[in-house]
């Protein structure tokens, strides 16, 4: 299509524009990390490195910051492995309700998260009777990873099944025509395809479920305290504006790194 | 049993048992909860069956306008990110060096992993206004820089929202223009059509879906939002969402059982219709 050199330069501008609008806020959460005064006037009135000295010691931070790597970590590898599963059927096969089962994977990102927070919540908490089983799921570390692998079961799933469909079905054929086994083709040839993409969907789904704040205040229970729950906890005390800053800024600071690298993953 | 049916359960199995136990079994339950009425001294659920919550939460005006004006807050987001990630995306796709094309793409997606509350967070700095009291008396960057800021309001949350999901906007509407034929855009332009017209008629009618499957996201994530509104405005405005949560605190979980089937409906029926227009092919 031929623009006029106006219209470019406005597109242009507008992009521009748009990306300040994307990286301004970001930018000015990590400067005001370093301000030396307590609010979140701008513009910061010195510079210093102490709250991120103090943010060392702080045990509340670091405390959570385990916790949710250790959800982050079991949630991804539950669903990693569904996920795939999920990815590798719907690529192979086609069968009644193949519509019905991948909407199905994409429901708990779909809907607001404040409507399976509150289902999860819910049935979480019930005496659950199934006659031969009388279980109630309870709250606790267990209940965050259920919760979060249901919802990053589609990001596993996405990113396996975009690989899977890149993937031409040559390469398969070949494999068998060589006498391969459908588990040696697995092994030999279709694994080492989608082993970036299963870990892209690692990344990414750990990036989610570090993040999550919703799905997690509800399902948390009163005894665990992931790093975004300290965080929406303190984020309205005026005392802790510099704490906040600096953890906020070192979420950035390790999460953006790690979505770079999984679209890089994903697009080898 | 054929091989097919064999393959499609021993792979298919476990992952659809999970989603179906974990998540549609509570959603069913959910439902179900808004049905009993709660114990007056307890708090606790119990199993009287009772219509009151439903009728509360569908027919009180107070309720109903709470939602509404969530809906509103979801279509104007919806409305700001497809303004803002048209020109965006048509830049990235079909105007900037095709070299630089998969890093301004990425640089446009990247701020959605930085952290949801870390973005919130982000907001409510650039926003604070400049306060006579306290020690400090300067507003946040916007104040300070622009002049200018719209405070801790209803621009505050439409704001703070879209800044949050307009990459979920960005990401299929490029998609969608890199599969569209750029023959079709030359046929129009040779057929004499300037580009605001080619645009108009030719790759707005296209990108339909695309859009589509972006406003799935943008629309459903900013209305059940209650964290946003708490944050950017400090707790003044309050979404069906922020309802939802103070009932569940309450604590009355019957009733924010039937509160939560507001967004739950009227987010299926948003996902049925964008299906109609083809968004799901368009993921």
């Amino acid at each position: 299509m031929n623009l006029s050199r106006s219209a470019r330069w406005v597109l242009r501008l507008v992009s521009w524009v748009g990306l300040a609008f994307l990286y301004v806020p970001l930018v000015v959460v990590a400067v005001l990390s370093l301000n030396t005064a307590t609010s979140l006037s701008w513009p910061p009135q010195g510079l210093t490195l102490d709250w991120w000295r103090a943010a060392r010691k702080a045990d509340g931070p670091r405390e959570a910051l385990w916790s949710s790597v250790k959800v982050a970590l079991a949630a991804t590898a539950i669903a990693l492995v569904l996920g795939s599963l999920a990815a590798f059927a719907m690529h192979r096969f086609r069968f009644f309700g193949r519509t019905a089962v991948s909407f199905l994977f994409i429901l708990p990102i779909a809907l607001p998260g404040i409507v399976t927070a509150v289902a999860l919540q819910n049935s979480f908490d019930r005496r659950i009777d199934l006659g031969l089983v009388d279980f109630r799921v309870g709250f606790g570390f267990h209940s965050l990873v259920v919760a979060h692998a249901t919802f990053c079961v589609v990001i596993a799933y996405n990113n396996v099944v975009a690989r899977l469909r890149r993937t031409s079905p040559n390469l398969l054929e070949a494999s068998a025509d060589l006498g391969a086994r459908a588990g040696q083709t697995f092994r030999y040839v279709t694994f080492p395809l989608v082993r970036s993409a299963v870990v892209a969907g690692g990344i990414l789904a750990f990036a989610l479920s570090f993040d999550e704040i919703v799905v997690t205040t509800f399902t948390a229970g009163s005894g665990y305290q992931t790093l975004p729950q300290w965080i929406y906890a303190n984020i309205s005390r005026p005392n802790t504006v510099p704490l906040v800053n600096v953890t906020a800024t070192f979420v950035m600071a390790v999460s953006i790194p790690l979505a770079w690298l999984a679209q890089r993953l994903s697009d080898a | 049993m054929t091989s097919l049916r064999r393959g499609v359960l021993a792979l298919l199995g476990p992952p659809v048992a999970w989603m179906l136990a974990v998540y549609i079994g509570s959603l069913a339950l959910l439902v179900a909860a808004s049905l009993f009425t709660t114990d007056p001294v307890s708090n606790e659920p119990t199993t009287d069956v009772t219509g009151d919550n439903l009728r509360r939460a569908f027919t009180v005006g107070e309720n109903v306008a709470v939602v509404l004006k969530s809906a509103g807050v979801a279509l104007a987001v919806t409305a700001l990110c497809i303004v803002i990630a048209l020109p965006m995306a048509f830049y990235i796709a079909k105007v900037a060096k095709p070299r630089y094309r998969r890093a301004l793409l990425v640089s446009a997606l990247l701020p959605l992993w930085a952290g949801y509350l870390v973005k919130g967070y982000a907001w409510k700095a650039m926003l604070r206004p400049a306060s006579p009291f306290g020690v400090n008396t300067h507003g946040g960057f916007l104040d300070s820089v622009l002049g200018v800021t719209p405070g801790f309001g209803w621009i505050a949350v439409i704001l703070a929202l879209t800044y949050l999901w307009v990459p979920y906007m960005i990401l299929p509407i490029y998609a969608g223009l890199e599969r569209l034929p750029p023959s079709l855009l030359d046929a129009s332009g040779d057929l004499g059509a300037r580009p605001l017209r080619t645009f108009r008629s030719v790759i707005v009618p296209l990108l339909i879906p695309s859009i589509a499957a972006g406003s799935v996201f943008t629309f459903s994530l900013s209305l059940g939002d209650f964290i946003i509104p708490k944050i950017v405005t400090e707790g003044k405005i309050r979404l069906v969402g922020n309802l939802i949560e103070s009932t569940l605190l309450a604590p009355n979980q019957p009733l924010a059982a039937a509160y939560t089937i507001w967004p739950l409906v009227i987010i299926v029926a948003y996902l049925v219709g964008m299906k109609r227009i083809g968004a799901f092919e368009s993921l």
